[in-house]
């Protein structure tokens, strides 16, 4: 270990097998934006953050912003929610396929009494996020997308 | 690898149950062992799937515990989570370790108390199943899944979604037509007579999926005594041999290409298939993972009984029921007989070695009695998939 420091240490494994975190993935969110990572070797986007380009496997990444636009794919409005989820009943969780290519599931704030079948393939946008409060099985305030329809 | 044949099976009473885990998996055991007509030392290892087992009663190492309540001394024990499909991988894994001469006699099954944990906890339990950094803040349920995908099923097919909706409560008519049926099953004698009304006008669970879209909550075990095909007819002249087994892996639902289509279904479905040297064509007779109408349609799809998008307008027709193309959850599925979700592959196998014995519930034997059959379990937002598939002759015989 001579010659190098914790410090040093620490640095590289940060960076070495996650250029992008799910906490630096979730802060993006909390101020608005959509990160993800882009493969240098087939030039895709991958998103949710993963330690691998999702389409080639490639661990040759960079950090990259969405524009956190992009098409409903589909949608559910839950009305039986699972314990912990009470006081969001009921809500839409939802699959949004990005312009940039990769799916995220999130939210879509919508009325929950006109989410109809011909939302599908509605354009939207992130508009805010949605930060779970968090339970003793979920490791702490976990947060999602939140998108809107824009046309 | 050796060929391997079921010998014996077991089938508690599935809803809800006052014994413990340990007690319900010892009952179907037990069934399975006197009705293989071995000796509980000669039981050289347990295979055991149970999914929740530390949330329902705080045990984890249920198949450890397992061994230890039926006396059977050191051998390996080992639980299998695979969510909904941790017997079928069970299943799969006790198969293929007799296959590969390890073992001679095993005990293969599953066990789950889901019901004594109420709905809400129980829905908050499965909902782990799914990917859960992505779809845990969303807020996900397993209805919740299924109803997205009906939602691209009616979008990608053109069907109007009410048109769909009548066509999934076929799956639920049928299902719980053939549960009534079912002394074992959950709802025995219970709403044997739905009407689509019945189905599209209950509770609205996660919109386009009601109550009656899904299967219940339950408790129950269910085992299976596995042994080399070459030794079978020493035990019993009923044997139904292991023909052929797959498994696969899914991946968040944001990186499924297509939600009716999953991928570790089809690879599934595909390598049972080889490995038994059947197709499709050939199978008399299936118990599908039904957790929902509409997974019942996506199931039959991806294993390759119907093509792309024409499953639901089969089912209305009736062709997945007693009497047409393919008879489908005869036993009643998870939707009429119940999920305990540890135990329901366990189950699904029971099922198709009882039509293959004749033994099935009155009103609900296929005639002639089927050659082959084949199960077909889900764990999770397709994230373990399992097939088994089962026949009355050797392979190549």
């Amino acid at each position: 270990m001579a010659g190098r420091t914790q410090e040093d240490i620490e640095n590289e494994l940060a960076t070495e097998y996650l250029v992008l975190t799910y906490a630096d993935y979730e802060a993006g969110l909390r101020e608005g934006k959509l990160l993800g990572l882009r493969c240098v070797p087939c030039n895709k986007i991958t998103c949710h953050p993963m330690p691998v380009c999702q389409w080639c496997g490639s661990r040759d990444l960079e950090r990259t912003e969405l524009s956190g636009k992009g098409t409903l794919e589909t949608f559910t409005v839950i009305r039986v929610p699972s314990e912990g989820y009470e006081d969001d009943n009921p809500y839409i969780p939802c699959i949004v396929k990005t312009n940039e290519g990769p799916s995220v599931v999130g939210r879509l704030d919508y009325d929950t009494e006109r989410a109809t079948q011909d939302l599908i393939g509605k354009r939207v946008k992130l508009s805010s996020t949605y930060t779970y409060k968090g339970d003793k099985y979920s490791g702490g305030p976990r947060s999602c997308p939140v998108f809107s329809v824009i046309d | 690898m050796r060929d391997v044949a079921i010998i014996g099976i077991g089938h508690t009473k599935f809803g809800r149950a006052a014994k413990t885990s340990l007690e319900l998996f010892s009952e179907a055991a037990l069934q399975a062992v006197d009705d293989a007509g071995v000796d509980l030392k000669d039981i050289e290892a347990l295979f055991q799937g149970a999914a929740l087992s530390g949330f329902e009663e705080g045990q984890l190492m249920p198949a450890a515990f397992s061994a230890a309540e039926l006396n059977l001394g050191p051998i390996p024990a080992t639980r299998y989570e695979g969510a909904c499909a941790s017997a079928s991988v069970a299943i799969r894994d006790a198969a293929l370790w007799v296959g590969a001469g390890e073992h001679d006699i095993v005990l293969a099954g599953g066990v789950e108390k889901a019901l004594t944990m109420g709905t809400s906890f129980a829905t908050r339990t499965f909902a782990m199943a799914c990917h859960a950094p992505t779809e845990g803040p969303a807020g996900l349920t397993f209805p919740g899944v299924f109803a997205m995908a009906a939602r691209v099923y009616a979008q990608k097919y053109g069907i109007p979604l009410d048109s769909l909706r009548e066509k999934m409560a076929h799956v639920s008519i049928k299902n719980h037509r053939h549960g009534a049926l079912n002394p074992l099953a959950q709802f025995y004698k219970k709403l044997g007579d739905l009407k689509v009304e019945d189905v599209v006008n209950s509770r609205m669970v996660a919109d386009p999926l009601t109550l009656m879209d899904c299967c219940p909550f339950s408790d129950g075990a269910s085992a299976l005594v596995l042994c080399p095909a070459e030794d079978a007819r020493k035990y019993t002249d009923d044997p139904v041999y292991i023909l052929g087994t797959g498994q696969g892996s899914g991946c968040p639902l944001s990186k499924m290409e297509d939600l009716t289509k999953p991928v570790s279904r089809i690879t599934s479905a595909r390598t049972a298939f080889k490995r038994a040297g059947l197709s499709p064509k050939d199978i008399d007779l299936a118990e599908v993972h039904d957790c929902f109408t509409i997974a019942e349609f996506i199931a039959l799809e991806s294993i390759g009984f119907f093509d792309w998008g024409e499953a639901a307008e089969a089912t209305a027709e009736g062709q997945t029921d007693l009497g047409g193309k393919l008879p489908v959850n005869m036993s009643g599925g998870l939707i009429g007989k119940g999920h305990p979700i540890g135990a329901t592959g366990a189950s699904q196998v029971y099922w198709i070695v009882k039509q293959m014995h004749g033994d099935a519930p009155k009103g609900n034997q296929i005639d002639p009695i089927p050659e082959y059959g084949m199960t077909d379990t889900l764990g999770g937002d397709f994230g373990t998939l399992c097939h088994i598939i089962l026949g009355r002759t050797k392979r190549g015989a």
